[in-house]
């Protein structure tokens, strides 16, 4: 049986889905072999490969960066989940939004810095001016709320995948969970 | 001719029921444990009918009805479910989340909310329509309140148990439409309130987080029922 | 006063009425007001003294005589003769024309047919009476009715009367007039209330404003008629702050109704009493909702409650509430006159009588019109309108205000009555009607109207006070060029929950404006959208 190919991500989160993920513990060994990770923050791989089966996305879409990723992994993804508060509703990562970013820049960057007080130019993507869901930028094909997700509901979410099913999540999740 | 019968006979969801006449689809559903969404209303309070999740469809009308204010009659036949209905109970809710900043995962009533729980019942895991993303305050002026604007539902439970129960009318609504916010006095900040007796009852009949406890941090706060009590206390007749 | 008494004042007021041998009209509604026909009147009166007419000549503040678009207007009544756009110093010369040949330039053409195609039923008073003085109206046979009903019919054979005569609630809904007065006079309460609805908040509407300003007994005298057939002791007219001419001259009309036994206790010396009690709006469109506008009465702040219980049962005080506009109280008198039968003989089928209509828009003769139900809107707008300035197309008419649709330039054949045009997802709303040509883009005339209703919003109900929030921001977006065919989507189906899942009227009706442009010019909305995300993403 050939493997499906998945791919994980975080754009603007905490990793916390991704550490969920990690705490299905033994049940991660049985998907090992379903399962071929192709790209994301556990393998090393810099390019969005093609041909994806499933895309977990975790993090709202905050900068540039984010919407070019997430819109890559779109293009390239048979399925898309929406990992986690901060995908699905753009959680505290939006809790800037009230604020223009400059604001935000310098808040961050030149108040409450102690060196180096400077806004970054290069290297660090460009903020878009307010953090949103990934859904409002891309299609979603399953949504999985939670902050984050316990394991039993990925797992219960990615096992129905797997066996090409859609999976209803509401009753082991739920936003803020 | 006979006296009319004080007691009806109806169908909801295609089970036969009975109820006295006078009461609401909403009491004589859940005295049967069928579940209707509600969050405006609150027994004990007087009912407003403002949220709209508990619409109902009722055979030969084409108008839904909001069963918490509704009231039965002889022969009634109400439909609690239906693939419309629970479109547009979603989308009530989505609206309702994408209004103000409801961020449940640092919410100080998260996993007691009643938005939160309503969004799982009735399985909305995101809200389609862009989230609006307004400024709101805070108000922390009271020494034993705080209030957050961000999480109101505008369900006006705090307005009325403040005039109904507390009599002291502390509450109420300013501004129209988006506008709309609830103020303390004429708004003034919460704790320079005159009229307010700090009794409380608005924090705990608040569905949300946004009446609570000071001190109380995310998940931290519950809220006590006692219009039940209250009610019985006062040898209110169940009708 | 007993009602022999005021039928010799009456004769008397006619009398001196037509005993000058020229009567200068000015109008003194808001329209001509602004544009300074007071300062006309001085100089018209000025110039009578001057010219030493003061015996045979008499200058008239009148209500509004209709063609708002070319005030200030002035009429000579006996010799029928209209001057618009009169300036002060056009008075020495209207003087001095007085029994000769009239003033060419600034003379109206009174055979076009604004004048001739409309039919004054409402209006018949306006812009011939003064309305500051009760004796003007009963020169023209004013009370005669609520003396007629009074002396001779029982309250049962008014309630008849009306509903015979078929007609129709001129506030928007168009609910049968002598069904709700029926229900309020058989319900049961220890006191009922008659309400007049003037608060009038459709942007764009402004015919209450003129009835009362115009021909406010008319109102009272409806109103009393109302509530000797429905049994109610106070009556409230609810009008809005905005409108202080109206209120003004209503006030005025109350007091001199009271000094000639017309309101008040014992009416004309009968065991029938009824006072007027005036109470202001703060110039909310949710206002004027029927319960909203019972909670403003009671001092409550106005929002809409669910019905049931109707007003007719439970309204002010909860108790039972006659509640109509003020067209509606002003078609009463003229029905008792002239019977059912006359009133019915006008109009369709289905709607009765005559609408007042305020026109504006891209439109040549704007203002305000009473024309026959049934009349085509083309007819309204091409003749009585004058067409379109400009050389320009009509495009569509919208009807209804923010309640109301669009109807398209190929409908306008229609028919003017309550089916027709809800038939063309339209409505006969409470007479606002506005003509757009063909540079108006529909997406923005949509936006507009939602705009008006997201901002009026009384924000109690979560579709209407978030939907319209939503749905504004759609169109914008729309407008904007921004928007994919999922945003559409997301619009329509926004339509759909408001309009079906809002507490009252308002929302209720919000999503009818982008509905009806949706309907007949979805192709202006798809010109504007991008290809939705779902393909823009297959693309890249
Ligand atoms: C949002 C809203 C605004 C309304 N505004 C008015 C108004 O300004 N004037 C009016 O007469 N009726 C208005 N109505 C209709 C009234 O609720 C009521 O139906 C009417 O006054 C009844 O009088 P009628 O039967 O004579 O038409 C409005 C209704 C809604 C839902
Ligand atoms: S529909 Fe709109 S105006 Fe009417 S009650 Fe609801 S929020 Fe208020
Ligand atoms: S619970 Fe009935 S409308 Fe809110």
């Amino acid at each position: 049986m050939t493997k499906l190919r998945l791919a994980t991500t975080w754009l603007d989160g905490c990793s916390g889905c991704h550490m969920s993920f990690l705490d299905m513990d033994e049940l991660l060994v049985d998907l090992a072999g379903q399962i071929e990770v192709v790209y994301g923050p556990l393998v090393d791989r810099k390019d969005v490969p093609e041909e994806i089966d499933i895309a977990l996305v975790e993090g709202a879409v905050s900068s540039e960066h984010d919407l070019e990723l997430v819109r890559k992994l779109r293009a390239n993804s048979r399925i898309l989940v929406s990992l986690g508060d901060c995908a699905v509703t753009s959680n505290v990562p939006a809790m800037r939004n009230h604020f223009p970013v400059k604001q935000v820049l310098e808040c961050g960057y030149q108040q409450n810095a102690d060196r180096n007080q400077s806004i970054p130019s290069d290297v660090i993507p460009a903020l878009l001016p307010q953090t949103r869901p990934i859904h409002e930028y891309i299609p979603v094909d399953v949504f999985i709320p939670g902050c984050p997700p316990c394991a039993k509901a990925i797992h219960f979410a990615l096992a129905a995948l797997l066996k090409g099913e859609t999976p209803d999540v509401h009753e082991l999740t739920r936003f803020g969970a | 001719m006979t006296p009319s019968s004080r007691v009806k006979t109806l169908t909801i969801d295609g089970r036969p029921v009975s109820a006295r006449s006078g009461e609401t689809i909403l009491k004589v559903a859940r005295e049967n444990n069928i579940f209707i969404p509600t969050l405006c209303h609150m027994d004990g309070l007087s009912p407003v009918g403002a949220c709209r999740l508990c619409l109902v469809e009722i055979k030969g009308s084409s108008k839904l009805v909001p069963a918490c204010i509704t009231s039965i009659f002889e022969g009634m036949e109400v439909s609690t479910k239906s693939e419309q209905l629970d479109k547009y109970r979603k989308m009530i809710l989505a609206l309702l989340f994408s209004e103000r900043n409801h961020v449940c995962s640092v919410c100080v009533s998260n996993g007691h909310c009643e938005l939160q729980t309503l969004a799982q019942t009735l399985g909305l895991e995101h809200v389609h329509v862009p989230y609006l993303y307004p400024v709101m305050d805070v108000d922390a002026s009271h020494e034993r309140f705080v209030s957050d604007h961000s999480r109101c539902v505008l369900c006006t439970r705090c307005v009325r148990v403040c005039e109904e129960i507390e009599g002291a009318h502390t509450w109420d609504i300013m501004g129209r439409g988006a506008e709309a916010k609830i103020i303390s006095d004429l708004n003034q900040p919460w704790g320079f309130s005159e009229s307010c007796t700090s009794c409380g009852k608005c924090v705990h009949v608040c569905p949300t987080g946004a009446l609570f406890e000071a001190g109380k941090s995310t998940a931290e706060m519950t809220k006590r029922q006692f219009l039940p009590y209250l009610s019985l206390m006062r040898g209110e007749k169940n009708d | 006063m007993t009602p022999d008494e005021i039928r010799v004042s009456a004769k008397k007021y006619r009398a001196e009425r037509t005993k000058k041998k020229h009567h200068v009209c000015v109008c003194m509604a808001a329209g001509c007001l602004s544009a300074g026909s007071d300062v006309v009147k001085t100089a018209l009166e000025e110039n009578i003294e001057k010219e030493g007419l003061g015996d045979s000549c008499e200058v008239r503040g009148v209500g509004c005589l209709g063609l708002c678009s070319a005030g200030p207007l002035v009429s000579l009544d006996k010799e029928r003769v209209l001057y618009q756009n009169v300036k002060p110093h056009h008075a020495g010369d209207i003087i001095k024309s007085l029994g000769k040949e009239p003033v060419k330039e600034i003379q109206c053409d009174l055979d076009q047919p604004f004048f001739i195609s409309q039919k004054k039923v409402v209006l018949e008073n306006s812009g011939r009476i003064d309305p500051e003085r009760i004796e003007d109206y009963l020169a023209v046979g004013g009370y005669s009715a609520l003396i007629e009903v009074l002396t001779n019919w029982t309250s049962s054979e008014v309630v008849d009367e009306v509903t015979q005569s078929g007609l129709r609630g001129r506030g928007g809904g168009g609910y049968p007039t002598g069904l709700k007065w029926s229900t309020v006079a058989k319900a049961d309460g220890t006191e009922k209330y008659v309400v007049c609805n003037a608060d009038e908040g459709d942007p764009g509407a402004f015919m209450d404003r003129c009835i009362l300003e115009s021909d406010p007994h008319r109102v009272i005298e409806g109103m009393t008629i109302a509530s000797f057939a429905v049994g109610a002791k106070l009556g409230y007219v609810y009008v809005r702050a905005e409108y202080p001419l109206a209120i003004d001259r209503l006030r005025k009309a109350i007091q001199q109704a009271k000094k000639f036994d017309l309101l008040g206790a014992n009416i004309l010396g009968m065991p029938f009493s009824f006072d007027i009690e005036i109470r202001l709006g703060a110039g909310a469109f949710v206002c004027g909702e029927e319960t909203a506008l019972i909670a403003s009465i009671e001092g409550k702040r106005g929002n809409p409650r669910p019905r049931p219980p109707y007003p007719a049962e439970r309204g002010v005080r909860n108790q039972p509430t006659l509640i109509n506009n003020v067209e509606t109280y002003a078609n009463i008198a003229p029905i008792i006159r002239h019977g059912a039968e006359w009133y019915s003989g006008m109009g369709t089928e289905s709607s009765k009588g005559t609408k007042v209509f305020a026109l504006a828009g891209q439109i040549k003769n704007t203002g305000l019109i009473e024309v026959p139900m049934g009349i085509s809107l083309s007819e309204i707008i091409y003749e009585i309108g004058g067409g379109i300035p400009g050389g320009k197309k009509c495009k569509a008419v919208q009807t209804g205000g923010p309640s109301g649709g669009c109807i398209p330039e190929e409908h306008l054949n229609i028919s003017v009555d309550y089916e027709s045009l809800k038939s063309l997802g339209s409505i006969m709303g409470s007479g606002g009607m506005i003509v757009i040509d063909e540079t108006a883009n529909m997406v923005d005339v949509a936006q507009y109207f939602m705009e008006f209703c997201r901002s009026e919003s009384c924000g109690k109900c979560v579709p209407c006070r978030v939907g319209t929030v939503q749905m504004h921001k759609l169109l914008e977006k729309i407008s904007a060029g921004d928007a994919t065919v999922d945003d559409l989507t997301l619009l329509i189906d926004l339509c759909d929950l408001v309009r079906n899942t809002s507490l009252c009227g308002l929302g209720q009706t919000a999503p009818n404006p982008v509905l009806s442009t949706l309907r007949f010019f979805r192709d202006e909305y798809a010109a504007l959208l991008k290809p939705s995300s779902a393909t823009a993403a297959a693309d890249e």
